[in-house]
């Protein structure tokens, strides 16, 4: 049995520890915000967060997590109200929206360790979310809006 | 200067231009200590010379290091390279000031402690890292005569003396290079083979090739 802490939850999960975390995540716990996208760290459709930083869950095996902290799509925020939510929801980012789970949690990251991202530093850390739809354009510009949104607390 | 008188003759004997040139051949000398032929400069201590051994192993160091398990991750850019034939990294991972990525593009989100099973998955390592910002240690691009140099030099080497140089042989991260994952070339000599000429070139001088 392998205890997980996920979203500030503790789950104990009967898993093989060479599982891959997104499948974990998925098909035992049932977070199925996060997505399948090519299962070798290609797409970053699995992006969650693993004690704060972007890993992909379809490469990470679930022994890597224990102990650690997790948190997905789900946990990014308590009422879905993340300055990144708000500004994807704002914009109509999404078009199919498989990789927008993914999207987010890295632009999570960019958007704590940089306050006011330009756009190289957009391009440069969402260069590992591909979007089949092409969104990336709204993808930058709902970015800037929740950096904005962060530094003005809204 | 004096004036001399002996056997009737009188000369001058240059006391002040002989004191002068006895300076010079002094510098000279000196400096000729300080200027070692086809040698690294180095505050290294070096242990017994012979420059054709050094060089001739290190001509076999070169060809593993220039070799894509070692060079990928030694770019002339910020963003490693990638596979057999060196290109540049998909995604275009940059370096960051601490060579572990920046962002939510760490060098660690994809590269796991360890290898993943099946062709093209990230091979993984523990320690996985470009060298940092401030001391890129550049493999792409050198000669042998520059590589040797900017090897031994404890300001392009990452601040290691000779003894941490030959200790570095048996680092995690070099002998992964051996370990790279299914598909992967590993480098054109065995790690052992590589060990012994990089020992060899070391203890031998750590000259560097005149190309």
């Amino acid at each position: 049995m392998i205890t997980l802490n996920i979203n500030k939850k503790n789950y104990n999960v009967d898993v093989d520890p060479e599982t891959p975390l997104l499948w974990v995540l998925r098909d035992v716990i049932n977070l199925v915000g996060t997505k399948y996208g090519c299962g070798m760290a290609q797409c970053g459709a699995c992006v969650v967060h693993l004690n704060g930083e972007a890993v992909r869950s379809c490469v990470t095996k679930v022994s890597r997590a224990v102990g650690q902290k997790v948190v997905t799509i789900e946990g990014l925020s308590e009422k879905n109200d993340h300055p990144l939510q708000k500004a994807w929801i704002e914009l109509d980012v999404p078009q199919c929206g498989y990789c927008q789970s993914g999207q987010i949690m890295s632009a999570a990251v960019l958007l704590r360790e940089n306050k006011n991202p330009a756009d190289k530093d957009i391009d440069a850390a969402m260069a590992g979310n591909i979007c089949r739809c092409g969104t990336y354009l709204r993808i930058r510009d709902a970015i800037k809006l929740a950096a904005d949104k962060q530094r003005k607390g809204i | 200067m004096k004036l001399h008188s002996k056997f009737g003759k009188t000369y001058f004997l240059p006391i002040k231009t002989i004191a002068v040139l006895s300076i010079f051949l002094s510098v000279i000398v000196l400096m000729s200590f300080s200027f070692k032929n086809g040698s690294t400069t180095t505050k290294n201590k070096i242990i017994n010379k012979d420059s054709v051994e050094s060089v001739r192993a290190f001509m076999d160091v070169y060809k593993v290091l220039m070799s894509p398990r070692c060079m990928n991750c030694h770019p002339a850019g910020d963003v490693p390279l990638q596979g057999d034939d060196s290109h540049i990294h998909t995604m275009l991972p940059q370096r960051g000031k601490d060579g572990k990525g920046i962002y939510a593009m760490k060098c660690m989100n994809c590269h796991q402690p360890t290898n993943l099973e099946g062709l093209n998955k990230p091979p993984g390592n523990p320690n996985w890292h470009l060298p940092p910002a401030t001391m890129k240690m550049v493999f792409e691009g050198r000669t042998p005569n520059q590589l040797a140099k900017q090897i031994i030099n404890p300001k392009t080497n990452g601040n290691k003396t000779l003894q941490q140089l030959i200790e570095h042989a048996d680092d995690g991260l070099v002998k992964a290079g051996w370990n790279m994952g299914e598909g992967r070339t590993v480098p054109p000599m065995s790690h052992e083979e590589f060990k012994k000429a990089w020992i060899t070139w070391i203890k031998t001088g750590a000259y560097a090739p005149k190309q």
